[in-house]
């Protein structure tokens, strides 16, 4: 990925817009550094991720005390500012680092995300763990390694090619002499230097990583032991609520907090336009806050009826192109131009954002649900005018973000809350303040126009996007002019990231409009996809779901039909073939059965991949079929479950999920890009079924969503 | 504000509780028993779900002054002195869970489910487990470990 394409990918995940600024006093700058070491190297080559703007200061530890410490029991505790969200890094990083110190996978234990132990890190987004942050551990878990070697060969008086290390131990095979890591690290404090990146153990040789291994802690999770962020008690806390505007983006005309003031045992807190309560009695903070009286000036805004209208008149001047515009298009014998829409949807993670806050002097430490622990410490940092050394910030395993929780506004309402109150502070949000006040998927209107020869052959391509993204965005079929471009807009209601960013979007259109060629041309939908694409690891997945879905032998008939989607994203691979079952009476469509192809590179842990891609596979129902924010004035129209139709077991299909196993090219991200295929596969397998071409998501919403045609199927 | 005598887990104990106070929120906040999560607070994801006198309830819609004198079942019930329940060894086996955060309902839920009927078809499993919801999206594992729990291989 280049440097700007890097930054675009970037600026997708940031939420820039706050919701509080606070007036509190600028404190005094006060450095506090800790934590012992055992084994710590110094490494100047390896790449670094970093390079964002405003991020430029920040430089990965050098020092492997950093990022492992053996004990003398042999423990290895391994710091990585990764979270642990559900998708199973705890696991699959363990893995590797146990591969490379040539131990076992019990002994490693993670630490991630607790901003005052782990090295900086930039978060865990983008599908960017497994690349970047497993090769950073192996590379200091093989340093860490060798330094081991190296000690045992001093005490032992041998040449060091001479010994070996496993089973953490290190071994000499002549005279059978042993001894353990916990022993030779014991008193010691060792520096090595690393000039150049190590050679990484092949895949192929693979004895820990590569394995099914279960998740770590599994057992906390089914005895309900498992401490996520909003199940975090302090001594002494208490509970605080937040008021809320009457719509996004309002500002505060005037309030009355007179009624909350007289509740026993409640504190009011105000600062500019954040009003907040906080009691030890948790009831008593949601009555005193629902008492409070506010009028809030609206800023009005556009709803679901034009949002489309809206971005094509408030995009950025253009500027994110690949391609030259066209000046003169290649002849084609087919042309044909459509548009997709996606609308706003939300990441609904079932624990919604929550916090506990505790101040000690001046030191703030905050456990919360993020993403992105070490932003959220410039976020309190920045709220609270004190410098990011005051604040600790500590992500226990959450329940799951889906790119949702890259912000740290329950941190920072709780900090706020806590300041006054001199007592630890949870803020839990409600489903409703999750839905109105975290931030959403963007809405997204693409236009696609094309042409193609009668053979097949893909002549010309213009994708453009308006406001979801430029994930995805780009073709991996052939054409003699490719044109793709992102428009960024201006936006009525709070966005970000989210599971595989814009790609979800862009796939739809691409594959949908794919299909829509390949039914002008009277070819088979895969047949003209694979005559078009040159990326031969894309052509194995896509082949690889057809044998499995048996694709050359089913029919699509009036009541059953059969549909394709493919491409690839982060280095994900996904082919995906659906098969829908419709009732032409009653016009409901169920999703049967669903095979997906994946390949990523080397498999780490082929049972938390298939989880990953199933689950992906499964989410990606809701915003195919049913999910829509319905919103207006920038206010959301259904902040609730019980209006906003999230997928569930009746709604999921058969799935077989294959799995590519590249040992010999590196692992990739696999968390997101899974979720890109299903959309236009379940499109195209009501098309090829009914004829009628679906091009708005949510294809089939519970209730019509203004602005897109009334949906002709249900689910 | 009240005293209320609950019998939660076999063990009888106080809470001191608003007069409105949800179970959920006695059970969270009052005691210290955050397995229950808090998900929706409108009894449409399940992931509050305990079991009152054996038969699964949304905690958040059951006013903890309702459930006196009854059995409260939770997710730290169920294992009992340090052995998984039948369910909670099937989700184990299954790893049905992302990132867990639906499991106790789950759990709790097919654990009801499987009381009333120990050998359940997939139809009755995906009719009766419809009100849990697993945002991760690992509803075919969760399947299979129901089913798992059901012909005895939970343990």
């Amino acid at each position: 990925m280049t440097r700007d394409l890097l930054e675009l990918e970037l600026a997708q995940h940031d939420v820039n817009d706050k919701l509080h600024w606070f007036e509190v006093d600028r404190r005094d700058f006060l450095k506090i550094f800790g934590g012992g070491m055992l084994v710590c190297l110094a490494r100047p080559s390896l790449g670094q991720e970093s390079g964002r703007r405003g991020h430029e200061q920040h430089e990965l530890p050098k020092e492997v005390s950093a990022w492992i410490h053996i004990a003398p029991d042999g423990k290895v505790t391994v710091n990585t500012g990764k979270v642990e969200v559900g998708q199973n890094i705890r696991t699959s990083l363990a893995q590797q680092v146990a591969e490379e110190l040539r131990t076992d996978f019990a002994s490693i234990e993670m630490i991630m995300g607790d901003t005052d132990l782990v090295p900086w890190d930039m978060g865990t987004f983008g599908s960017r763990t497994t690349p970047t942050m497993g090769p950073e551990l192996r590379t200091m878990a093989m340093a860490a390694r060798d330094s081991l070697v190296e000690l045992a060969a001093k005490q032992w008086s041998v040449p060091v090619n001479s010994l070996r290390a496993e089973n953490g131990k290190v071994v000499n095979p002549a005279t059978k002499q042993t001894i353990s890591y916990g022993e030779l690290t014991r008193g010691q404090q060792i520096a090595k230097v690393v000039d150049q990146d190590p050679p990484f153990t092949p895949a192929t040789e693979w004895k820990v990583a590569g394995k099914p291994e279960p998740k770590a802690d599994g057992r906390e999770f089914v005895t309900g032991e498992h401490k996520y962020p909003s199940d975090i008690n302090r001594p002494g806390m208490i509970f605080g609520k937040v008021l809320r505007p009457s719509a996004y983006k309002a500002t505060l005309a005037s309030v009355d907090t007179s009624a909350a003031e007289k509740i026993s045992g409640v504190q009011v807190v105000r600062d500019g336009d954040f009003v907040g309560v906080a009691s030890a009695d948790p009831s008593a903070a949601e009555k005193a806050v629902a008492t409070i009286k506010a009028k809030w000036n609206e800023p009005g805004g556009p709803s679901n009826a034009n949002i489309f209208e809206y971005f094509k008149n408030n995009h950025e001047p253009d500027e994110e192109e690949s391609g030259k515009p066209p000046v003169s298009l290649p002849p084609a014998d087919v042309k044909l131009e459509q548009r997709y829409t996606v609308q706003y949807i939300a990441h609904a993670p079932l624990e919604p954002r929550a916090a506990v806050a505790e101040w000690n002097g001046d030191k703030l430490t905050v456990w919360t649900g993020t993403q992105r622990p070490f932003a959220v410490r410039d976020e309190l940092a920045e709220a609270f005018h004190i410098p990011n050394s005051k604040v600790r910030v500590i992500q226990p395993d959450m329940g799951s973000g889906y790119g949702g929780k890259h912000t740290g506004d329950a941190a920072v309402e709780a900090a706020r809350l806590a300041k006054s109150a001199g007592k630890p502070v949870k803020v839990v949000w409600t489903r409703e303040e999750e839905f109105e006040w975290a931030y959403l998927r963007p809405a997204g209107l693409i236009e696609i126009s094309s042409g193609v020869r009668r053979d097949g052959t893909l002549v010309h391509w213009s994708h453009i996007n308006y406001n979801s993204g430029s994930s995805g965005i780009e073709t991996p079929y052939r054409g003699e002019q490719i044109l793709t471009q992102f428009r960024p807009t201006k936006t009525p209601l709070r966005q970000g990231s989210y599971r595989g960013l814009a790609s979800t979007a862009n796939n739809f259109a691409r594959e949908s409009h794919m299909d829509e060629l390949a039914h002008e041309l009277k070819m088979d939908p895969l047949e003209f996809r694979l005559k078009n694409l040159g990326d031969e690891r894309l052509k194995t997945v896509y082949q690889a779901a057809a044998e499995k879905f048996g694709w050359n032998k089913v029919k699509s008939a009036p009541e059953r039909g059969f549909g394709f989607g493919g491409g690839k994203e982060k280095g994900g691979h996904v082919a995906t073939c659906a098969e829908v079952a419709i009732d032409p009476k009653t016009k409901r469509v169920k999703i049967v059965r669903v095979v997906q192809a994946w390949e990523s590179g080397a498999i780490i842990n082929p049972n938390g991949l298939r989880n990953q891609n199933m689950g992906a596979l499964i989410m990606a129902i809701g915003g195919a079929m049913f999910e829509a924010i319905r919103f207006g004035d920038s206010k959301l129209e259904n902040p609730h479950f019980a209006e906003y139709r999230l997928p569930r077991f009746s709604d999921a299909p058969k799935v077989e999920i294959v799995l590519i196993d590249r040992k010999d090219l590196a692992p990739a991200g696999a968390g997101e890009t899974g979720i890109m295929g299903l959309a236009p596969a379940v499109a195209n397998a009501i098309f090829a079924a009914t004829g009628t071409r679906l091009r708005n998501l949510p294809m089939m919403p519970e209730k019509p969503v203004p602005g897109i045609e009334p949906p002709v199927f249900r689910t | 504000m009240s005293h209320l005598a609950l019998n939660v887990n076999g063990k009888d104990v106080t809470a001191q509780a608003a007069d409105d106070e949800t179970l959920l929120s006695v059970l969270r906040n009052r005691l210290e028993l955050t397995g229950t999560k808090y998900g929706c607070g409108e009894g449409q994801c399940g992931a509050c779900t305990v079991l009152i006198n054996g038969r699964p309830a949304r905690s958040c819609l059951t006013p903890a002054s309702s459930v006196v004198g009854k059995k409260i079942t939770t997710i730290e019930g169920l294992a009992a002195s340090g052995r998984l329940s039948a369910v909670q060894h099937a989700f184990l086996e299954e790893e049905a869970f992302q990132c867990g955060y639906c499991t106790s309902g789950m759990i709790v839920a097919a654990t009801g489910l499987l009381s009333t009927t120990p050998h359940p078809t997939e139809q009755e499993i995906v009719r009766q487990m419809d009100g849990n919801v697993c945002r991760c999206g690992t509803y075919p594992r969760i399947l299979a470990a129901i089913q798992r729990a059901a012909n005895g291989g939970g343990r």
